[in-house]
């Protein structure tokens, strides 16, 4: 059991790195904290994996320090780093039956059979697997498999963490729910760090307490699912999570806030004067779909957007607006009367969020945590 | 995959079998008709039925040579398939090594077997070959395999594995190359040391390579003919005359088809059942 | 993977590379020594041992290449091997298709057989082969050595090729028929490009087994189809063997050999790598 920090951690897999797009993964610092459920979630090719290898040290990182604790582990196989690790796809070793598969990694250390068969007996218990304990491995349907592939790193009880890499990509929708919740359960159960790899939103938010998004190489924004919804810090993580993903607008500072097509947004003073402090070359506003306000008629200082079209998605709808040259896309609950030709919209200040150079600009100093500063 | 009942598949074998029966059936039926006959010219032969089958199977010279070859390709099979297995698990697995390994490894496969015979008449010989010479004036050993009956046994099989064991370590390097990395990783991560890797991970992935490995190597090591031909003619004495040798002696030599018919078909049987017996014996555990 | 690079995985390397050269150095030093006497003359070559050619002659090739018996032996070999080779492929994609597409009476039994063909001792069916071919007058042409090797190579391409056709998606052949595609079409222009590594394989393995098969093809071949390998006794003469000729013949029955796995490399290595040998 064990804290795992990263270092002013960074991977390249090429042997003299030029540049930042040679790194596949750039200059982190990073804190998983013991005993959480963590997901990693990103698109394909962001590093997920390549982190997750690095941790459980089948990879070597180019630069800086893993620690496990307040051990630099960067020395150690995964095999001194008492790590368990889940893959995409479910590896057991076809000519052993199952419990054979369950027992091997204890039997690896050298564990007496007696504590073996008990602590396979008490997995299998957990994992639905009693039945085919006697069965040979390869004869099991995927889910099987990949229960059984993660059975063997549950049953170790010296391990500091598990890691999943999309471990549920194989499994059928109906079974991936069940197994999800399998985990969730053992992590209640035994307390031990496990940190999940996925690239769907719904997996990650289902499963972790806190997400870490991914993106170019980096941890673009570490914090609960609820926190990434209300409060993106990159444009990545508006755009990635959500459905559909934040209304993002290019804009240009004016006095008393900022504005696109002739449309103001007014800004509080605050961001104002923090957006003037700050050096930037492409500026952004983003609200999500959901925040959108839309009046029943003209307003005050609404907007007034063209509807272009109306997708009914059964108990909401979601409108495709055009907003002075912009498209933006609005969410509507089923009980809000649809505007016909022309809809009058408002956007709260509170959901209003500004990004400089995609990453977010709040009007107090920067609050988010050292550990969650991306480096450039 | 499933298959696709569809007897209509039979016009897309039909010429392969067809160039196959006439190549193997025709001469399988002369074999057979030698075997019951006694033939003196083109013009008088006899019926003998099951005679030189009898014959045969009480001949001392045969059994000789058929217990020679039997411990022959037992030989053969002890030294190649291990070291074949090693040589595949230390290869290089990608790069310009590997392509180096293979194609280096496959010269021996692609020389003519009665050059390899030459190639190891020259090199073994006491006068002009390196090896001979550097076992006579260096290791002091009295080699010699035209006259000592030892050294030409030891000899032939020396080329057999020089010229087959790449054979066998290319068809498990492809096996080995068929694991994903992932189960490498996953051994790592379970802590599995080199053996259990090797056992539970290499080794059963490798089985079907292995399988038809086992089975060419046995099967042409049973027929072996051309490499002690030119080496030593069978000699000294009967040492490296194996099963096939003896046989075209009894045939071309002696014109005694009608025992070599009979023997050669029995010869074939063996074949057949030690080739059904190695493939059963290593398919049986996939059905358990 | 970048392997970390410590101490005891070097020495772990180490042990794995040491045998391996070992193991290279022992398939390579008897070709070289036939190299090496094929540039020498027969007085030094039987004067004493010499590592490398004191006395650089290429006086034994020239031997080879004037005279028309030895070369013609080169050419009738790679003649039939190549028509082999052809014949072999040609037969042998369509029954590998059904092989691994379909299901038909008889099919388990008939892939058995074809295999147990290898089995068949050549030295014993020689006579049977030389009576066959002389009376449907094919004795001492290539075509008839050619089908005599098909024997052997035409199970073998039919069992890789299978293989390498299993490994294809059945959904491929599945969309080419509702696209349109007849079959020859399909086959021709979509199947074959797709198993171009596995093509490429079986090539490689029939070429080697039918050049390196000497016995068949010298008793169906007396002079016009003659294999150099058969040639290549000529050098036992009365006055002893002809030793530098005899290692230069050696070497060049080798090198078309080094030719071909040359061409086909990356095939063979991509097909080694699919692990569908």
């Amino acid at each position: 059991m064990a804290e795992i920090r990263l270092q002013q951690l960074a991977h390249s897999y090429s042997a003299s790195p030029s540049g930042p797009e040679d790194y596949a993964i750039r200059e982190m610092t990073h804190i998983w904290e013991q005993g959480g459920a963590y997901a990693l979630l990103g698109p394909s090719g962001c590093g997920k994996s390549t982190l997750l290898n690095i941790i459980s040290g089948l990879l070597s990182p180019s630069e800086g320090r893993v620690m496990f604790d307040s051990t630099v582990v960067n020395d150690l196989s995964p095999e001194q780093r008492n790590i368990a690790q889940v893959f995409q796809f479910p590896v057991v070793y076809d000519t052993m039956t199952v419990f054979d598969n369950l027992a091997f990694p204890l039997r690896n250390q050298g564990m007496a059979e007696a504590k073996v068969q008990a602590k396979v007996q008490e997995i299998a218990d957990v994992l639905d697997l009693q039945p085919l304990l006697k069965k040979k491995a390869k004869n099991l349907t995927a889910d099987e498999k990949q229960k059984v592939s993660m059975g063997r790193g549950l049953v170790r009880d010296d391990v500091s963490a598990i890691l999943f890499d999309e471990p549920l990509t194989v499994i059928d929708p109906h079974l991936k729910w069940k197994l999800r919740r399998k985990l969730k359960q053992i992590h209640e159960q035994f307390n031990i760090t496990m940190v999940y790899v996925t690239h769907d939103q719904l997996e990650a938010s289902t499963f972790a307490d806190k997400i870490a998004v991914m993106y170019g190489g980096q941890i673009v924004q570490f914090g609960t699912p609820r926190e990434l919804f209300e409060k993106p810090h990159h444009t990545f993580v508006g755009y990635f999570i959500g459905s559909p993903g934040m209304n993002l607008i290019e804009v240009k500072p004016e006095a008393g806030g900022v504005g696109f097509g002739g449309i103001h947004l007014p800004l509080p003073e605050a961001l104002q004067q923090r957006l003037a402090a700050t050096q930037w070359s492409t500026l952004k506003v983003g609200i999500r779909p959901e925040f959108v306000h839309v009046w029943d008629g003209p307003f005050d200082d609404a907007m007034c957007a063209d509807v272009t079209y109306v997708e009914d998605l059964g108990t909401y709808k979601i409108l495709t607006l055009n907003l002075a040259g912009q498209s933006l896309k609005v969410r509507l609950q089923e009980d809000k009367p649809v505007p016909q030709g022309q809809a009058w919209i408002s956007f709260p200040a509170q959901w209003l969020m500004l990004y400089a150079d995609e990453f977010l600009l709040e009007a107090a100093a920067n609050q988010v945590p050292a550990s969650e500063v991306p480096h450039e | 995959m499933s298959k696709v009942q569809n007897n209509k598949a039979w016009w897309l074998v039909l010429p392969v079998f067809l160039l196959v029966a006439f190549s193997a059936i025709i001469p399988m039926m002369t074999v057979v008709n030698y075997s019951v006959q006694d033939i003196f010219d083109q013009s008088s032969r006899y019926f003998v039925g099951a005679d030189w089958f009898r014959q045969v199977l009480q001949d001392p010279r045969l059994h000789d040579s058929l217990l020679r070859q039997f411990i022959y390709s037992f030989c053969v099979l002890l030294i190649e398939i291990p070291l074949g297995i090693g040589i595949a698990l230390t290869m290089p697995t990608k790069g310009r090594w590997s392509s180096l390994c293979l194609i280096v490894m496959t010269i021996p496969l692609l020389i003519p077997w009665n050059v390899v015979g030459t190639i190891w008449q020259i090199f073994g010989r006491g006068d002009i070959g390196l090896l001979g010479y550097a076992l006579n004036n260096f290791f002091h050993i009295n080699y010699n395999y035209a006259a000592n009956a030892s050294d030409a046994w030891v000899t032939v099989l020396v080329i057999d594995v020089w010229h087959w064991t790449s054979l066998v370590a290319l068809l498990c390097y492809s096996g080995l190359r068929a694991i994903p990395d992932v189960y490498y990783q996953a051994a790592r991560i379970d802590r599995a040391s080199n053996w259990a890797v090797f056992r539970h991970i290499q080794l059963p992935k490798m089985k079907s390579v292995l399988l038809i490995a086992v089975m060419l190597r046995f099967m042409d090591s049973f027929m072996i003919y051309t490499e002690p031909f030119v080496l030593t003619g069978g000699g000294p004495g009967n040492s490296t005359t194996f099963l096939s040798q003896t046989l075209t002696t009894m045939a071309l030599g002696q014109f005694d088809l009608g025992p070599a018919a009979a023997f050669s078909l029995v010869y074939f049987l063996i074949i057949l059942l030690v080739s059904w017996v190695f493939y059963t014996a290593m398919t049986h555990g996939e059905k358990n | 993977m970048s392997k970390r690079e410590k101490l005891p995985l070097k020495k772990m390397q180490l042990r794995k590379v040491v045998p391996l050269w070992i193991y290279l150095l022992f398939l390579l030093v008897p070709i070289y020594w036939l190299v090496n006497m094929s540039f020498k003359t027969n007085t030094e070559i039987l004067g004493g041992l010499t590592l490398f050619p004191q006395d650089f002659t290429v006086a034994n090739y020239r031997v080879i290449f004037t005279d028309e018996s030895w070369y013609s032996g080169y050419i009738n070999s790679l003649y039939y091997v190549c028509l082999n080779t052809v014949i072999s492929l040609s037969v042998a994609l369509p029954a590998a298709y059904a092989f691994s597409r379909y299901r038909f009476l008889g099919d388990k039994h008939l892939f058995f057989w074809l295999l147990t063909n290898r089995m068949a001792p050549p030295a014993v069916f020689l006579l049977p082969f030389f009576q066959l071919y002389s009376s449907i007058g094919l004795f001492d042409t290539h075509i008839a050595v050619a089908l005599a090797h098909c024997l052997f190579n035409v199970p073998l391409a039919v069992w890789i090729l299978e293989g390498f056709m299993s490994g294809v998606p059945k959904e491929i052949d599945e969309t080419a028929y509702i696209d349109g595609y007849s079959f020859p079409k399909f086959f021709g222009k979509i199947f074959i490009p797709l198993i171009g590594s596995g093509i490429g394989v079986t090539a490689f393995f029939c070429f080697m087994f039918s050049w390196v098969e000497l016995l068949l093809a010298r008793t169906l071949t007396s002079v016009n189809a003659k294999p150099i390998a058969a040639v290549m006794t000529r050098t036992v003469s009365a006055s002893g063997i002809d030793w530098g000729v005899l290692a230069a013949a050696g070497v060049l029955t080798i090198l078309p050999g080094m030719l071909v796995i040359w061409f086909v490399r990356n095939h063979v290595v991509k097909g080694f790598a699919l692990g569908r040998v």
